[in-house]
């Protein structure tokens, strides 16, 4: 297999149109130790613009090649700085400034839970700009292929051996005087390796006019693709049980109204069921005409009045109305409820409180029905009454 | 196998059996002055023993456990601190007769009026909890007491057979080294404030463990290798591995520390913020902030660079660093329930001649005993030619 493999990259090395420009010399060994011995002696003799090629990293080659510190270190860590700078600008103008939002009761923006975020975005950015960086710095990106690769050199450095190149670009250079240092520090299959004629033309094959046609085809095919996918084809139901019915749903197209709005506004004089109007919304107490009770005072409407007067206004008022709830002295102290001048109230006043507010108590008209609003008054009233009971209450 | 055979110095027994004097007149005063005050900073210094011993036989074990060659010429300073565990034995005794004044749990009276501490008293009761503090010190014991016994025969026999028998002991301790340090986490910290509870606190514990170790093992060996006890073969690279292992736990140590108080912060649930907010109130604050900065923010861009890991002066002084940071861990684990703000007189100083002392008299006594090198571990050769 591996046989096969090696016979078709021979083949494919032939391939590649080669100019006459030297890039280097290359040479092979066999084993870890001759290749480390080889590194050493080649950066012992000055050269210092080669590289060593092997199928996995090995211990010790850093020192034997003596190489420098690089910047990839610094590189990063700008690269990091980078992403948590982006990730507490992202978060402070988004939940600080632009669609503040009050969650769990916590600041708008706060660094506790931005930390995460930072965490991540630090390490995606280090991540993302080491890649491209490697791209585009080190592997010089427009150059697409190092001419190293599909000669017959890199098919065993990256498979059963191990390989030195030294380049061109070194000072000391010489064709001849470098292989015969090669073969001198035991390098066998030294190996002249020429630019690929690609590589010398001046420009490089991704600014080609077809390249860049493939790219504005793939962009547009994968943009409608995407968009055919996310907003089209996502939203293909398999089973669609229940799902469409025989209404309308609100905001959408209907034929049945001439404007072809699914929304009308009732008919003028028609009430919608469960929503019966209050005539006095917002109106000053002078004009208000007091209605009254139509729920009538029995066991039933008490408990009903009792439930929803705990939920809803014992939290100000008390569980009895006296005004000594435990939210006293954090908000405007409410009244008692047992006054003479409540006492003496009609149901209807005690009902328009509730509904329209009055002062700083707002309206419960949006969370409490009308029918339980009229029950609290009647709850109300069995607490006045118990307040202020009469000798004749008496059994 | 070459081993040097320099002894260590008498100098390094005598200064650690003074400091011990020094660090044990103070908790002794300490305890006479104000009972409960001793204690608590006894339990300090318990704390931070127990760290070094059980992370010294962790490290050890993590060796075999993985496989490593790298750090075999430094596996005995690990065993060597390990050598702490036998004596927790005696070092525990003056807990066990203060647990009154450490421990509100330990109040009947005050168990029969809390519905919470009544609920949780079938865990949180004495019996029990002497049965755990023998269990964790007795599984530490036995487990020192064959990983060291295993690898000291080996110095004269070479026997591969006995590193391959502490291989299969690593794989049992592993589980209950992880249970053990827990409970023993849970029972002396945790348990302070008995209403509280965080299922990461075990986790939290073995963090400061590990870093507090990794620093103790890389400043002795840097100190040991700069006055050359150890082989002149061992380089900077495995120094460098000892610096990056601190690092990343460091790192570790963060990322659990923060996984504990964002999770509290984001429920806000009274029952478990109270435990941060007595750290965030009557100066614990300035504590607490200090600890963040002290333990991971300055360590971390310190440690960040490669170049402050291979050089052995800069590593040596970030692990001094890194110990007092896990005193100063330990300090704010326990003394908020001590009291309402931090406190600082001569009786905390007892810790910094104690601990130091009496590790220094361990490893004194082990030293005179043991070679400072696994002469006959077969991976000493790798461990010594071990490379970047
Ligand atoms: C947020 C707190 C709050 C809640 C909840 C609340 N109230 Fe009030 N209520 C007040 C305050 C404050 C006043 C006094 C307003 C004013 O300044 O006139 C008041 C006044 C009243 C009055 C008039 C008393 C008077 O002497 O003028 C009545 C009746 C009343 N509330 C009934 C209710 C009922 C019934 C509910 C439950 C649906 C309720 N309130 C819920 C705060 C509250």
């Amino acid at each position: 297999m591996l046989k096969k493999i090696l016979k078709l990259d021979e083949e494919l090395a032939q391939d590649v149109p080669r100019s006459h420009k030297v890039h280097s010399v290359a040479a092979l060994f066999d084993t870890p130790d001759e290749i480390t011995h080889a590194a050493r002696e080649t950066s012992n003799a000055g050269y210092d613009k080669f590289d060593v090629y092997t199928p996995y990293p090995l211990h010790g080659m850093d020192a034997a090649m003596r190489m420098k510190d690089t910047n990839i270190g610094k590189f990063a860590f700008l690269a990091g700085l980078t992403g948590i700078t982006v990730a507490v600008s992202m978060i402070g103008w988004m939940s600080g400034i632009d669609y503040q939002n009050i969650i769990g009761g916590k600041p708008y923006f706060n660094l506790t839970a931005s930390i995460p975020i930072m965490f991540e975005l630090t390490i995606l950015l280090t991540g993302l700009f080491c890649v491209f960086g490697m791209l585009l710095l080190w592997n010089k990106l427009p150059q697409i292929s190092n001419p190293l690769h599909d000669t017959n050199f890199m098919k065993y450095a990256s498979s059963t051996r191990f390989g030195v190149a030294i380049e061109a670009e070194d000072a000391q250079f010489d064709v001849e005087k470098v292989k015969a240092f090669l073969a001198g520090v035991g390098g066998k299959d030294i190996e002249v390796v020429y630019y690929p004629e690609e590589n010398i033309q001046k420009t490089s094959p991704i600014f080609e006019k077809k390249f860049i046609y493939l790219l504005i085809v793939v962009a547009v095919v994968t943009a409608l693709g995407g968009y055919g996918a996310i907003g089209k084809l996502v939203n293909i139901l398999p089973f669609d049980w229940m799902h469409n019915q025989f209404r309308v749903n609100p905001q959408t197209r209907s034929d049945i109204f001439k404007d072809g709005r699914s929304m009308q506004r009732p008919v003028d004089g028609t009430v919608a069921r469960g929503f019966m109007p209050y005539e006095y919304t917002g109106m000053p107490d002078s004009l208000v005409k007091l209605l009254s009770n139509p729920v009538p005072m029995n066991e039933f409407s008490i408990e009903r009045g009792k439930k929803q007067y705990n939920t809803y206004c014992s939290p100000c008022h008390g569980y009895f109305g006296a005004g000594d709830s435990r939210m006293n002295n954090q908000f405007p102290n409410p009244p008692t409820l047992h006054s003479k001048k409540v006492r003496d109230w009609a149901d209807g006043n005690i009902y328009n409180v509730m509904t329209n507010g009055q002062n700083v108590m707002p309206s419960y008209a949006k969370q409490i029905s009308r029918d339980d609003r009229w029950a609290i008054v009647n709850y109300i009233r069995v607490l006045q009454r118990a307040e202020n009971a009469k000798d004749t209450d008496l059994p | 196998m070459e081993s040097i055979n320099k002894p260590i110095p008498d100098k390094i027994s005598k200064l650690g059996y003074l400091l011990t004097g020094i660090g044990l007149l103070i908790i002794v005063v300490s305890f006479l002055v104000d009972k409960q005050r001793g204690a608590f900073d006894y339990l300090w210094i318990y704390m931070f023993l127990t760290s070094v011993g059980i992370g010294g036989l962790a490290l050890t074990a993590l060796e075999y456990l993985v496989g490593a060659t790298w750090s075999v010429p430094f596996r005995r300073v690990c065993e060597f601190l390990a050598g702490i565990i036998p004596l927790l034995v005696i070092l525990v005794m003056p807990l066990i007769f203060s647990m009154h004044d450490l421990f509100h749990w330990t109040h009947p009276e005050a168990v029969a009026n809390d519905p919470i501490l009544k609920a949780k008293a079938p865990y949180l009761n004495m019996n029990f909890f002497m049965i755990r503090v023998v269990f964790c010190i007795l599984v530490w014991f036995l487990f020192y007491y064959f990983f060291t016994k295993n690898s000291k025969k080996q110095d004269t026999s070479k026997d591969p057979a006995l590193t391959r028998k502490n291989i299969k002991l690593s794989v049992a301790f592993a589980p209950l080294f992880f249970i053990s340090l827990s409970i023993a986490a849970i029972d002396w910290m945790m348990s302070l404030e008995p209403h509280w509870f965080s299922t990461i606190y075990g986790v939290y514990y073995f963090a400061g463990t590990i870093v507090c170790t990794l620093a103790i093992v890389t400043f002795i060996s840097i100190h040991l290798k700069e006055n050359g006890y150890l082989s002149p073969r061992l380089g900077n690279d495995q120094f460098y591995s000892l610096g990056t292992l601190l690092f990343g736990f460091n790192i570790f140590w963060g990322y659990i520390a923060f996984s504990q108080y964002i999770l509290i912060w984001y429920a806000d649930i009274p029952e478990e913020t109270y435990w941060y907010m007595m750290r965030w109130h009557n100066g614990w604050q300035y504590v607490s902030m200090g600890l963040l900065f002290i333990h991971f923010v300055i360590p971390f861009l310190v440690l960040l660079p490669r170049s402050v890991k291979v050089n052995l002066k800069t590593l040596k002084i970030m692990s001094i660093w890194m110990v007092f940071a896990h005193m100063l861990d330990l300090y704010w684990l326990i003394m908020p329930t001590y009291s309402k703000s931090p406190v600082l007189g001569w009786q905390e100083l007892g810790i910094f001649f104690f601990a130091p002392g009496l590790i220094m008299i361990v490893f004194g006594m082990k030293a005179s005993k043991e070679n400072l090198t696994p002469v006959g571990d077969p991976k000493l050769e790798a461990g010594l030619n071990f490379t970047l």
